[in-house]
């Protein structure tokens, strides 16, 4: 029988010579107490970041005008998560990787609609409105054709919008009953009481946040304050945390491919980043049956640093 | 019950199955092979203990619940210590793949304990990441709603949703730490199996 | 219970290294410096028991 070919960076030598004491129970000991001692001081010395979450209140009283531009483009379709695709709903194609277009094929699994469920439904919990009311009851019985006339015409004065008196003002236009709709919806959110309804909308306990946050997300509020922290993706906002706190320096590669061609101006780059960062983690996983990778190690040397003990004697 | 039949039982088959792969003197050693002298053979260790204080520190957030933190002196500084533990749990976790990676340790029929190692690593990665959603402030928000992007991209946020604070808690604190533990004691006890991996051959040793 | 909170808070903005197309924070930089001081020194610091070692051959 032919004895197997010895392959060094598969196969490991048999160790013949000897064993030295060696105490694995102090040793873990020695490193609970050594790193407890290391997080004490860190903990003590820098704390932890605790940024106040922005909430629709917030953001409304801080910016209405604002506000009111995000409500409308959440009714005439032209907000991101109006126009999003799967899972929320079936206005776009989503991402595609090639030929596979993955999100559109799971589909609409997390339904939303920004018109019912951002505005119309939040607006119908309101009690005793009976101007707000009559406003919805003409929205409901019209046409669609007509629901768009109104809104096109609103949008087309959205950039003109201002705040006076506590109201969302906008230039004469023929918007139906949308001028009191939008204007209504912002004192709901200033209130506080828009928040709630995105929340509470399925039932009393609710820790599904889904609704309220695609609608922060939808306007420039919390993009403008993510931007002064260099949290965005055009920042490797990835790795970085608020303040100065270390943030993920584990996620470099994951963000590096957003800011290099062809991802940085692809508009399937979430696909495709994920589906190369698969690829070099598949990679690093099967790294012991890739021939010529496994024998990085064995060429660079750094191992005759770390055995050179061995390698002397 | 003969004594055949005792040997035959599924209980007796186990037993003497582990006992044979993993004997008390090699599950907790008293020696290690005289190769094993360098400092970079402390960051497996290292690691283990910072997962300790990360899920320690994660036990007492549970006790008070995921608001507790945000008006409490003791919560702000509880969660400081698991921000900072989980920190110096990737740190001592990279730094010792890279000396692995340095080391060939896949070699010698360990391959399974580099693959359990990169597993957790990513497991790892994706507990870290429902912590950061779950933290209930300014940067839950943000990173939750720039994250989904690219899980629903993959059709994988259909099932998996970032913006669901319910979800990405117990996620964090039930079904993550359990698939971190499992995976690190089954990486460990493959360690203990199989060994501190031998030094490469001189060309020497080889021509033998 | 105020002495529980930062004694060098790092609540302001963050400092950000702008190099080419790399942009890194401060504290992210340290934090990867530090690894890799940290793992070539692992590489070379000596490390104890050598005598034990020797006897064990």
């Amino acid at each position: 029988m032919s004895k197997k070919a010895f392959r060094p960076d598969v196969d490991a030598p048999e160790w013949k010579g000897g064993h030295a004491p060696y105490d694995i129970i102090k040793e873990g000991t020695i490193a609970i107490v050594v790193v407890g001692l290391l997080t004490i001081i860190l903990a003590t010395f820098f704390g932890s970041p605790d940024e106040h979450a922005v909430t629709v209140r917030t953001w409304s009283n801080a910016d209405p005008v604002d506000f009111a531009q995000t409500a409308i483009s959440e009714l005439n379709g032209t907000s991101t998560t109006a126009s999003y695709g799967a899972p929320y709903n079936t206005a776009g194609d989503g991402q595609q990787l090639g030929p596979l277009k993955l999100a559109k094929w799971v589909g609409v699994r997390i339904p939303v609609n920004t018109v019912n469920d951002f505005i119309i439904k939040p607006l119908k919990s309101l009690p005793n409105e009976p101007t707000l009311d009559q406003n919805l009851a003409t929205w409901t019985s019209a046409s669609s054709a007509q629901q768009t006339t109104w809104v096109n015409n609103y949008s087309k004065a959205a950039s003109k919008l201002t705040f006076s008196n506590g109201h969302v003002v906008v230039p004469s236009t023929n918007a139906g009953p949308v001028p009191v709709m939008i204007d209504d919806l912002t004192q709901m959110a200033r209130s506080g009481a828009l928040d709630q309804a995105l929340v509470t909308g399925g039932g009393y306990y609710a820790t599904d946040y889904t609704k309220p946050l695609l609608f922060l997300a939808d306007s420039g509020y919390l993009a403008n304050l993510a931007d002064k922290q260099h949290l965005t993706g055009s920042q490797w906002g990835m790795m970085n945390e608020t303040g100065q706190y270390p943030g993920q320096a584990w996620l470099w590669l994951y963000t590096f491919w957003y800011q290099v061609a062809p991802f940085n101006t692809s508009a399937n780059a979430d696909v495709q980043v994920w589906g190369l960062m698969m690829v070099l983690s598949v990679g690093l996983l099967l790294l012991p049956l890739i021939p010529g990778l496994r024998a990085i190690p064995r060429k660079v040397k750094v191992y005759r640093i770390i055995w050179r003990e061995h390698y002397r004697s | 019950m003969s004594t055949t039949e005792i040997d035959r039982q599924w209980t007796t088959r186990l037993r003497k199955r582990v006992a044979g792969k993993l004997p008390p003197e090699k599950l907790l050693p008293d020696t290690q092979p005289a190769y094993v002298a360098s400092w970079i053979y402390v960051f497996g260790v290292t690691t283990l203990a910072a997962l300790s204080i990360v899920i320690a520190t994660g036990c007492i957030l549970a006790i008070r619940g995921p608001e507790w933190w945000h008006g409490s002196y003791i919560g702000h500084f509880v969660n400081s210590l698991h921000l900072w533990s989980v920190e110096i749990f990737f740190f001592a976790m990279i730094v010792h793949l890279w000396g692995k990676f340095f080391m060939g340790a896949w070699r010698g029929g360990r391959t399974m304990t580099w693959m359990t190692g990169c597993v957790t690593f990513f497991a790892s990665i994706l507990a870290g990441f429902t912590g950061y959603v779950s933290q209930t402030n300014f940067d839950s928000q943000w990173i939750s709603t720039q994250a989904k992007d690219g899980i629903n991209a993959t059709g994988g946020g259909a099932y998996f949703n970032v913006l669901n604070l319910g979800q990405m808690l117990m996620w964090h604190i039930v079904l993550l730490p359990i698939a971190a533990i499992a995976l690190t004691a089954i990486h460990v006890i493959l360690v203990r199996i199989k060994g501190v991996v031998p030094p490469y051959a001189e060309d020497s040793e080889i021509a033998q | 219970m105020a002495w529980l909170g930062s004694i060098i808070p790092l609540d302001h903005l963050g400092h950000y290294i702008h190099w080419h197309i790399v942009l890194i924070s401060v504290s992210n930089l340290i934090v990867i410096c530090l690894m890799v001081v940290t793992f070539i020194a692992a590489l070379f610091a000596p490390f104890p028991g050598r005598s034990r070692r020797k006897e064990s051959k």
